[in-house]
């Protein structure tokens, strides 16, 4: 019953928002035979919990809450009839793009695939990933998780709660949990700058009047049945805490906000390099990763703030696996590297033979600057400069086929007047 | 005489504590045909000191020959394989090294070759650095020497400990759970009545295998011989993504106190490090510290290459029970006459726990004419657990057939652990009352998010199976109560009205 591998043209691995618009745009390239496979019993990944608003900005020019976005896409994806497996896990995938995976429906399933496109999202940081010592009582949870035991289940965890790090979805839990009648205590950042978007800042904390500390992290929970409280205490320049000025904050709940790790288990497993910045894969221009055929884009490939770019991402992501089955893709020679006060760039290599969308982050967060490009010194002026915005530049490939004498490119942040 | 109101129950024997200690003696009293009851104070089996083991199977060279810990350890050790195979606990024989960093540590090992030996502990031989790391190739270059015992192995603890409660609950033991030992009642030497928290219970013979508070229960009875001071260890869990890095378990030379700080590959496939070794007068201490952090990683980077903190997936800290005396204490009290005192059993408890249970039946036939106990083979029993199905260790086709038999095998639940559905039900079918009761049982929360994505379908399923509200659902039992309350409930009625609520939760905001 497990006997042979049925043959697919397309499988794409999440059925998230990046899982739906590389199938989306797979399918408009002409490829018919796609199967999504989504772990989860509904379409629409991460974004089902997120009943908040402000996506779609970029792309629809309006300000959607999550399932809303997410509808938009699973509307299209049925209405074009692509075949989508939910309540379904891989469990397997090999470098010749056999997938296997299971579910309570389809059993054990095993598919060889012409193209695979990875779209897995990514997960939390947990706890112990940041090791915070003390007590290990019930009332500690990431923000996602507290987010869905909100959102999609109802409940509440507790009714005072410490917010540690201040990444996007720990701003939008502070206020989430704010509005459901939890006090939040404050939240709680290590670096000296807030991890989140400067508008999640303002329309989650100051609207409501939550502390940020920045420069301070908590370094004890207490409590041996249920959280009973934190120690937080300040960080020198190194992050070293500062004990002598620690203070103890009575809490029941703890949120973590503490960062996101692309989900890159499966690309391991078919020897797919993967890259110690982003955590999330090599690709060329084509999001095509060292394994030839196998794709990656959205979460799974580098953490991003803003959905929209996640599916402008997966777009290209689908076409050019389209293209990859249809009739093969350009060699991409050109290395990317990120210099000065930039973290990443991505894609990590191009051809110079199309136009193609940069994604990068910067290292630090920095006034007004200048993003250097190398080989040919091209400039493009940023505003305000932060690590938790990514900066996206568009090249076209006259620019990009400079760098063929090299086989280099180079990608600068330098503050404005800091004399170069 | 008379039966209190709230007896729960008349027994020959009453073993207190369902640790692996209790549970290995209650398992092992099945054989015959006594009515046998275990108390365990906490929500589930192994809750104590047993679940946050180190879960080493210890070949048997660190202990002074003639101690009970030496001969119990060795004994203990060989019945491992026949054991875990009864009760389909896994287990594996990877062996342990224990490594030398400089010329005299090196000189040091051939007295623990030596102690080996004169233990009969089998197979040991002395190892050159450069041997060794042929073996293990990444042992740092500072090993320069070792010795091997190819008879120690790794367990998972929490998981042999529920495997025994429930094989000797299969075998007519009563298990009494949430149920703390308060007081007894002793009339001329003799314990007459033991009253807990849920009731009194009536046994003929008391076996106190209480862990950490096996001094306090004995006290209850007037004996006063031994004193526990507890010993607290935090353990370091490192990703999967590691497995492979050492096959066999790392140890240093010991310290006065402890075995060291070893670099331990565990049967699930992680690597883990630890134990640290601090005394406290804390019994409920198991708190992990900064500086338990630095030291590990410091010791553990010594010998072994690749270990990073930025690998770790889970932290937590064990108390070992240790006593007053150099070695385990498992003897009649000389105090009552119906108690059988089973205390101190810090490393290599785990190890000898078989053995420590062997020697306690003995104990008991010896002193069964006196308590008016007769020894009879209780013929029903039966040493083997029905088998655990375990979908992350079936092939493809394995699993084919198991979500055609049961399609709740289809469903999986924890994707780091890769857990279905149909094994937290089961799971919960042999006892899981708590989200760590599914999480030792079946790994459930235990990988690398750590419960982020399943955590709320383990306690939908929980409380499905169960009966039970989500907000009644503890993560181990007592006060540890996961969810508080329904959304909108910490809301006044009139702030419904979004705007009214805004204003009210904004103006009491005090900054």
């Amino acid at each position: 019953m497990t006997a042979t591998a049925q043959e697919r043209d397309l499988v794409v691995i999440g059925g998230g928002p990046a899982g739906l618009a590389a199938a989306l745009a797979a399918k408009e390239e002409g490829i018919d035979d796609i199967v999504v496979i989504e772990r989860n019993d509904e379409l629409g990944g991460i974004l089902n919990q997120c009943i908040h608003n402000g996506f779609g900005i970029h792309l629809f020019g309006e300000e959607l809450t999550g399932p809303e976005y997410a509808e938009r896409f699973v509307t299209k994806v049925r209405e074009k009839s692509i075949e989508c497996l939910t309540g379904t896990v891989v469990t397997g995938l090999t470098s010749d793009r056999e997938v296997t995976a299971v579910g309570q429906r389809c059993g054990l399933l095993r598919i060889k695939a012409k193209a695979v496109v990875l779209a897995m999202g990514c997960r939390e940081r947990t706890r112990p990933a940041i090791n915070i010592p003390g007590d290990r009582p019930a009332g500690v949870f990431t923000a996602g998780t507290v987010q869905q035991l909100i959102n999609l289940e109802g409940y509440l965890p507790g009714k005072t709660a410490l917010i540690l790090g201040s990444g996007d979805i720990g701003l939008i839990m502070a206020r989430r949990l704010t509005l459901e009648g939890v006090k939040v205590q404050g939240v709680v950042e290590i670096m000296s700058y807030p991890g989140g978007l400067n508008r999640n800042i303002v329309q989650c904390l100051n609207d409501f009047n939550i502390p940020l500390y920045l420069s301070h992290t908590v370094v004890r929970i207490h409590g041996k049945e249920r959280v009973e409280g934190a120690t937080v205490a300040p960080v020198n320049s190194r992050r070293e805490p500062v004990l002598e000025k620690s203070f103890f904050v009575p809490c029941d709940t703890i949120v973590l906000s503490v960062g996101l790790i692309p989900e890159n288990e499966l690309s391991r497993m078919a020897g797919i390099r993967l890259s110690p910045t982003t955590s999330g894969a090599y690709v060329d221009e084509n999001l095509q990763t060292s394994v030839q055929g196998i794709f990656a884009c959205g979460n799974v490939l580098h953490v991003h703030d803003v959905v929209d770019f996640v599916t402008r991402e997966s777009e290209r992501a689908g076409r050019n696996a389209a293209r990859f089955i249809r009739s093969g893709l350009p060699r991409c020679e050109i290395a990317v590297r990120p210099g000065k006060n930039v973290r990443y760039v991505v894609p990590h290599f191009v051809s110079g033979e199309q136009d193609v969308e940069f994604f990068l982050r910067a290292s630090r967060p920095m006034g007004s600057s200048v993003l250097y490009i190398q080989p040919d010194l091209r400039q493009v002026r940023q505003r305000i400069v932060k690590p938790s915005e990514m900066i996206s530049v568009a090249l076209p490939a006259s620019v990009i086929a400079r760098a063929k004498s090299s086989g280099e490119m180079c990608f600068e942040l330098e503050e404005r007047g800091s004399g170069r | 005489m008379l039966e209190p109101k709230d007896s729960l129950g008349r027994f020959d024997i009453l073993v207190i504590g369902g640790g692996v200690v209790g549970t290995a003696i209650a398992r092992s009293l099945s054989r015959y045909r006594w009515k046998v009851a275990l108390a365990e104070r906490m929500a589930e089996l192994s809750f104590g000191t047993s679940k946050a083991n180190s879960g080493i199977v210890h070949a048997g060279f660190h202990s002074a020959p003639g101690t009970l810990k030496a001969e119990l350890c060795v004994k203990g050790c060989l019945m491992y394989p026949q054991l875990t195979k009864e009760l389909d606990v896994e287990y594996k024989q990877n062996g342990v090294i224990m490594v030398a960093m400089s010329d005299e540590e090196a000189a040091k090992l051939h007295l623990y070759l030596k102690q080996g030996e004169q233990n009969g502990v089998p197979g040991m031989r002395f190892l050159s650095g450069d041997e060794l790391r042929s073996l293990e190739p990444n042992l740092s270059d500072g090993v320069v020497a070792g010795i091997v015992a190819p008879t120690g192995g790794v367990v998972s603890p929490f998981e042999l400990t529920l495997a025994q409660g429930e094989n000797a609950a299969a075998n007519g033991v009563s298990v009494f759970l949430e149920t703390e030992v308060t007081s007894m009642l002793v009339q001329d030497k003799s314990i007459v009545r033991v009253n807990t928290s849920k009731g009194s219970i009536t046994a003929r013979l008391v076996i106190n295998a209480a862990g950490l508070y096996a001094d306090k229960v004995a006290n209850m009875a007037g004996d006063y011989s031994f004193v526990i001071h507890p010993r607290k260890g935090e353990e370091y869990l490192l990703d999967k993504r590691l497995a492979g890095i050492v096959h066999s378990t790392i140890f240093p030379l010991p310290t006065p106190v402890s075995k060291g700080i070893l670099v331990i590959p565990t049967v699930h496939g992680n690597l883990m490090l630890g134990p640290t070794a601090e005394e406290t007068e804390d019994r409920e201490d198991l708190s992990t510290t900064f500086e338990g952090f630095q030291q590990i990683f410091a010791m553990c980077s010594k010998m072994v290459n690749g270990l990073s903190p930025s690998d770790l997936i889970a932290t937590f800290a064990g108390l070992r029970p240790a006593s007053d005396r150099d070695d385990f204490v498992i003897e009649p009290s000389d105090q009552v006459r119906n108690l059988i005192n089973v205390g101190g059993i810090e490393s290599p408890g785990l190890t000898a726990a078989p053995a420590i249970a062997e020697m306690v039946v003995e104990i008991v036939k010896g002193m069964a004419p006196d308590l008016g106990l007769s020894v009879e083979e209780n013929e029903g029993y039966k040493p083997t657990r029905e088998g655990v199905r375990r979908f992350r260790y079936m092939t493809d086709e394995e699993r084919a057939a198991a979500i055609a038999e049961n399609p709740l095998f289809g469903r999986v639940v924890c994707r780091c652990e890769l857990v279905t559905e149909a094994e937290i039900v089961d799971a919960i079918r042999r006892g899981a009352r708590t989200l760590d009761g599914v999480k030792l049982r079946t790994r459930a929360g235990m990988g690398r998010c750590q419960g982020g994505f399943c955590t709320s379908r383990v306690m939908k399923i929980l409380s499905r199976e169960l009966g039970i509200p989500m907000t009644a659902i503890t993560k181990r039992g007592g006060g540890s109560r996961m969810l508080l309350y329904r959304t909108k409930e910490l809301l006044d009625d009139d702030s419904f009205d979004a705007g009214a609520g805004l204003k009210a939760i904004g103006g009491d905001k005090a900054v």
